[in-house]
Parts: structure tokens; sequence; C-alpha cells
């Protein structure tokens, strides 16, 4: 891989960390579900980036989840990076990520047990340098909010 | 004058400074171009001279303001070819231009049997305004496919007794194409049409001559000829400024106004309502004067090899394509493009990371870029101070951002 003018920027590496390639080169449970109990689109009209989220819920637990779109590698990344972390957890664990990635976006200080609940997806941090990315960075998250908050 | 980038890259001190520890390549002209030293002097030289309210005071300030704003306008009228300044309208941008035209002569003067022609790749402020109109009137909106580069006999099957305005772009802002307005104009005439030119892409970059081309409407904006910007043009002929009404109203509009009824102000001031942006136009027309001075054949030539050879390198390029490659139009310094796998986002990220600053989006112009199959796309746009160095570095850099992300 030839990086020659690129690999010298740290904050470039920073927002796109291996982390991120990886998920955006190799997105996670991308197949859809046969038979999804939420299904939501959601789109950003001035970039393009578009993530469809489908959940299957059993006892307030998420049994099942596919992310799939087509956008940035941020947006895309992000959305893999959901449906890993959501996948078997409860929805009240869910709601509690989602309020700390956005506070991690936020960049409001975030506690080494938060940095825990979040796991991987820490590595979305390297986005705040980039003001205008933190919507592709947050386009699946709201999204699921409004899937799993909605009564 | 001998057309030389070096010289003309030391009036812009912009082009000194560093982005992300890099030299600045500025390659987002067609969004809006960098400013001369002796622009941004006018502009400083206006205030700290010269600044009063024009066309109020008989103290000395009002009158070198006075003068120094309508010569400004006789500056524009130079550049067009434009034979009288009192058809030239002080505006904020090619928008309020298309706006104006839209509230004070469209809405008076189509109907629910009307019909407009604009063409697929128009700006939204080109497009937006006459679907308002057509909503408002009840006319026909219709759309000429430029896509494949223009086509006289699509144009022709288009246009009939009841077209009352063909307004079209003369460069498109996405593909790039120029659009042969001399071939349109013939037409028009003959069903009794009025033509409007969206100029925000031509005037900055080729000669466009109102009197050769005959069109009745022109307009554009100074920020992307070298002005500042919150300042633009109309240009309309005589005869339809005098029959259009104001649709802005206050001081500086009026003759003589009683408790009951007021008398419109003669040409131009009748559309210049209120204190008007008198260091903007100042300025522009020091812009125009800076581009004469090189000449407009020069600028247009100076860009045309530099796309001709970045057209050339993006075509050895591997998962790039730009848009719009297959036609063989007249084509201004204008290049979109998209990658196989890397949204344009990423491109633009990684590109600004590198000192290049691209344009990425939809670059208002949405219905025409979701043609392509794509929501977004990423362009390149030259102007007189860039190279063919520069060229080479956005080649580079796009190579560069290829292997980091794929
Ligand atoms: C072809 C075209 N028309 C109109 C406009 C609108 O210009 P402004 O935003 O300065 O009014 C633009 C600007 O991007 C343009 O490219």
């Amino acid at each position: 891989m030839n990086m020659s003018g690129l690999s010298g920027s740290d904050d470039l590496n920073g927002m796109y960390e291996d982390i991120i390639l990886d998920h955006y080169r190799n997105p996670r449970n991308t197949s859809s579900l046969s038979k999804p109990d939420l299904e939501l689109d959601v789109n950003n009209p001035f970039c393009g980036d578009e993530l469809k989220i489908q959940l299957n819920i059993k006892d307030d637990t998420i049994t099942g989840v596919s992310v799939s779109g087509q956008g940035c590698a941020i947006s895309q990344s992000s959305g893999s990076l959901l449906a890993e972390r959501i996948q078997d957890s409860s929805t009240d664990t869910v709601i509690h990520v989602i309020e700390k990635v956005r506070k991690m976006m936020k960049d409001e200080p975030i506690s080494d047990d938060d940095l825990d609940l979040i796991g991987d997806i820490e590595a979305l941090q390297g986005v705040k340098k980039f003001p205008v990315r933190i919507k592709c960075a947050l386009l699946g998250w709201s999204a699921l909010e409004d899937l799993i908050k909605k009564p | 004058m001998q057309f030389d980038v070096e010289e003309i890259r030391k009036d812009f001190p912009i082009l000194n400074r560093k982005v992300n520890g890099k030299d600045l390549v500025y390659l987002d002209n067609a969004a809006t171009s960098q400013k001369p030293k002796e622009v941004i002097d006018s502009i400083r030289d206006y205030y700290m001279n010269h600044n009063a309210n024009v066309h109020r005071g008989v103290h000395l300030l009002s009158v070198e303001a006075t003068d120094a704003y309508e010569n400004a306008r006789i500056q524009i009228s130079d550049l067009i070819n434009c034979p009288n300044s009192n058809s030239i309208i002080w505006t904020r941008n090619a928008t309020e231009s298309l706006n104006l035209v839209a509230s004070s002569w469209a809405l008076d003067n189509l109907t629910k049997e009307s019909n407009i022609i604009i063409t697929n790749a128009e700006h939204h402020s080109n497009l937006v305004t006459w679907q308002q109109v057509s909503e408002k009137t009840g006319c026909d909106l219709r759309y000429l496919n430029i896509s494949d580069g223009f086509d006289l006999s699509d144009f022709e099957n288009l246009i009939d007794e009841k077209t009352k305005l063909v307004a079209v772009t003369h460069m498109s802002n996405v593909l790039g194409y120029v659009v042969p307005i001399e071939e349109i104009v013939p037409l028009a005439r003959k069903y009794d049409a009025r033509v409007l030119v969206d100029g925000a892409q031509s005037v900055p970059h080729m000669p466009v001559d109102v009197l050769a081309l005959d069109i009745d409407f022109l307009v554009f904006s100074a920020h992307k000829m070298l002005g500042p910007t919150g300042i633009g043009v109309l240009y309309a002929k005589l005869d339809l400024l005098e029959d259009m009404n104001p649709y802005m109203f206050g001081g500086d509009m009026i003759l003589e106004v009683t408790y009951e009824d007021a008398k419109w102000n003669r040409l131009p001031y009748k559309f210049e309502a209120g204190t008007p942006n008198i260091s903007g136009a100042i300025s522009t027309g020091v812009a125009a004067n800076y581009l004469m001075k090189i000449g407009m054949e020069n600028v247009w030539e100076h860009e045309n090899s530099i796309t001709k050879y970045a057209l050339e390198k993006f075509r050895e390029l591997n998962n790039f394509n730009v848009i719009g490659d297959n036609v063989t139009q007249r084509r201004g310094g204008v290049i979109s493009f998209t990658h196989n796998k890397i949204h344009p986002h990423d491109i633009g990220t990684i590109l600004d990371k590198q000192g290049i600053a691209i344009r990425t989006g939809h670059h208002c112009a949405m219905p025409l870029i979701r043609s392509y199959g794509v929501v977004a796309a990423a362009r390149a746009s030259f102007y007189i101070y860039n190279t063919l160095q520069e060229v080479d570095q956005l080649v580079e850099a796009l190579q560069d951002a290829e292997d980091f992300m794929v």
C-alpha cells in the first residue's frame, strides 16, 4: 500500500482508523432479516449516505440486527460497528450505548466504564476533528434511537 | 498581454497560505473564486477614504462614493459588451437576479397557456425559481436534456408559439459543457420567446458579449469572478426593464412619493431599492477590470489547456469516472467525477489533508446528479491561477486516496 503523502497525517489516520477502514471494507451484519420486527431507512440527502436498519427484538433483547446501505466510509463503518455492538444486547443497554456515543461525538468527557460499554465504537472519536462529518458518524445511531424509542 | 500564470499567482495573497501544512491547491473555483490583492485593497480603500451613502448627499464623500459606484457599472458593461450601463442592475448574486426576473417579469407575462424551457442541468437557482413561477402562473416547465450535449433538433421539438422564456445555463457547473447560446437565440426569436442566460459559470471564464448573443437577460455573481460575495448582476435589455415593475420597494427606487402614491425612479435605480452594497460594486468593477486586462480569451485558453490536460490524466486513472466525459461538447474548466467505491466525501476529506480544496456533494443540481445514478460527486474546477503542476498534485492525491481507502 502506497500512502506516501497520507500516512504522515495523524488526523487522517485518527479519523480513518484501522477499525473504521476494516468495517468499511468488510461491513458486518449486512444480510437482511427475513422477518424484521422493526425497520427504518434513513438518509442524509446532502451527501447521499443511506442506511437501512432492521431489528428483531424478543423479550427486550436485540436478537437480530441488519444494517446495510451505501455512502461514505464514516457512515457505513459506523453502521457496521453499531450492528456488531447491539447484537444480543438488551434494549436498555442499547439506549445507554446510544447516549454514550452521542456524548463522545459531542466531545463531552466520558468515563472508562463508558468506554468499556461502547467498545470498538471508540474508534469513531477521530471524526470529531472533522465537524462536517459528525453527521455521517451519527446517521445510524439517530435512526436506531428512533426505532427503539418508538412506543 | 502575455498570459503568465506565475505572475498572476503573485496577485493572490491567499495562495501563499498553508492548509494542513501543505501549500494550498485551490480547485473549488466553480463554488467561489479567490480574490486578487487589487480587489481586496479596493474594499479597504473605499472604507478608509471614501465611505458615504450614494445618490444622497451633496458632500464630497458622497459624490466620490457615487462616482465609484457608477463607474463600476460601466466597467461591468464593458466586460459583457453592454451598450448602456442603465441595463446593469446590481443585486446580491445570480440567484437574486433570477428571482428579480421571475418576480418582475415572469409573473406578469406568463399564464397557464405559456411554457418555459430550461435544461436538465440547471443549478437549483435557475430551476427552483421557474418551478415556483410555474406553480404560481400554471405555466408549463419543459426540460431540454443536455446530458449528451446540446442538440438543436431536441430544442426545436420542445419550443413552440407558447414558449415565453428559454432560461439556460451558459456553462454547467457540474458538466462543464458550454451551451451554444448562438444556436438557441435565433429559434427563440422565431417564436418570440425571451432568452435568459445563467452566466454564473461563463462570465468569469470566457468572453460573453450580450450584444453579439442578442440575449434578453444575463445573470451572474461577482464572487465567482474575483469579486466579493454579496454582489451580483442582472443585465436586461432596456425596453424590457422599462416595462417591468419593481418587486422591492423603498428608498432610492422612487422619484416622488406622496402619502397616496409613488413614482418609480429611472433605470437602473428602479430595481435597486435601499442602500446598495457600495464597496461590493466598486470592487466588482476592479475585478472586471483585472479580468479585462488579462483578456477573457486568454482566461478561457488557459483554463482550456488545464482542463484538457486534467481530462487526459483522469482517463489514465482506474476506477475514477468523469461525469459526461463521453460528450465532445465545448467545455470549460469543471470536472465532476466519482470513484467506483470511494464516496466523494471521503475523497474530499483526504484531499483536504493534502491542502487540495475540491467540492463534494450534489453541487446544487440534485436531479442532474441523480440522473447519473449517484447521489454525490467530487468536483475540481479551475481558474486563472491554477497550474498543470496542481493538476498533477490532484491526480497523485487521488491515487493516494484510493490506496488508502480501498
Ligand atoms: C450555474 C450556476 N448558476 C447559478 C449559481 C448561483 O450563484 P449564487 O449562489 O452566487 O447566486 C451558481 C453557483 O454555484 C452556478 O454555478
